[in-house]
């Protein structure tokens, strides 16, 4: 896409340099993926799929937090290091939610 | 770029350092990751031990109002990032309506908030009242997790909005610019971490019925 090779561009350049500013058109495409995404998680819900409907929901919610991380927080365009803490804290609360299931998997 | 050799010169003159600035955004907000975490670790327990209390719960509220926040709280993000560009681009009052369209969404967003919590406390559902603690355990610990996430993003929408309004007085003083808009990035970075928040909490309450 022509707004993630500029900015790639920016971003080679160094830390101190901002890369350019996401088009208007790029970001409005990033909402209508998000209003898509909201759409098909409604639709979806309505459909009785078992244990599924909650597998399929939280992916949706994840596809749609992603590109809100990526794209509205620009951290595709960040360099290594903010990426890697923002990496770390997810693992964090990953392995926070999986221990607790691991726990409460095996209780009821 | 005349402006881009101009940057870091102007930087050092002001003591300014936009990516450590960033950075410390980043980190508060995962504090904040965490503590939204600790909830929904909360829910999906209670949801494993009280399946049927959730079930009929997530039916009770109102699915059109939920989507329709969601869509307006998408849409608020969408209008931050964009009022990004238009600071960069130099298109300063564009910028201040794209971010007054925000505020206002926000106000949106806790007006139909308010609509549905004041249904449910038309049914006698009022955090820490009698009726509620009354009620079976498995509803008791639904609405009263429902009452408590949803308060606790509802008081981030508020603070969010708040911090968005210093913002647009800030770029009206001229204290936010063009070459100088790491506050307004920041203050983005906010409220895109509210939108995250409430892309969770939207199915997990409203869907997964």
């Amino acid at each position: 896409m022509h707004d993630t090779t500029t900015a790639a561009r920016g971003a080679e350049h160094g830390a101190d340099r901002p890369h350019e500013p996401l088009s208007y058109r790029f970001l409005l495409l990033v909402w209508l993926g998000l209003m898509c995404l909201t759409a098909t998680t409604v639709a979806v819900s309505r459909i009785e799929l078992g244990a599924l409907n909650i597998v399929a929901a939280l992916g949706l919610a994840g596809a749609k937090a992603s590109l809100v991380i990526f794209f509205f927080m620009h951290l595709k365009y960040e360099n290594w290091i903010i990426k890697g803490m923002v990496f770390m804290a997810f693992v964090v609360l990953a392995i926070a939610i999986g221990l607790t299931f691991v726990d409460v998997g095996y209780r009821y | 770029m005349a402006e881009a050799h101009a940057a870091p010169a102007a930087q050092l003159a002001a003591h300014r350092d936009d990516q450590a600035s960033k950075m410390g955004m980043w980190l508060f907000l995962f504090t904040e990751i965490l503590l939204f975490g600790g909830l929904f670790l909360l829910y999906a327990s209670y949801r494993a031990k009280y399946p049927q209390a959730f079930h009929a719960g997530g039916q009770a509220l109102d699915l059109v109002l939920g989507a329709t926040n969601t869509v307006i709280l998408i849409t608020s993000s969408l209008t931050v990032a964009l009022s990004i560009t238009a600071l960069r681009r130099g298109q300063t009052v564009r910028c201040l309506w794209l971010l007054a369209f925000t505020v206002a969404c926000a106000a949106t967003f806790m007006l139909n908030k308010g609509i549905e919590w004041g249904a449910k406390f038309h049914h006698g559902l009022i955090p820490g009242s009698e009726h509620m603690a009354r009620l079976p355990q498995g509803q008791s610990i639904f609405y009263g997790l429902y009452f408590a996430m949803t308060g606790l993003h509802g008081l981030h929408v508020v603070i969010g909005a708040s911090v968005l309004l210093w913002v647009m007085l800030l770029i009206r003083r001229s204290k936010i610019t063009g070459d100088d808009y790491a506050v307004l990035e920041n203050a983005g970075l906010y409220w895109h971490i509210v939108d995250m928040v409430w892309i969770y909490l939207f199915p997990l309450f409203y869907l997964i019925a």
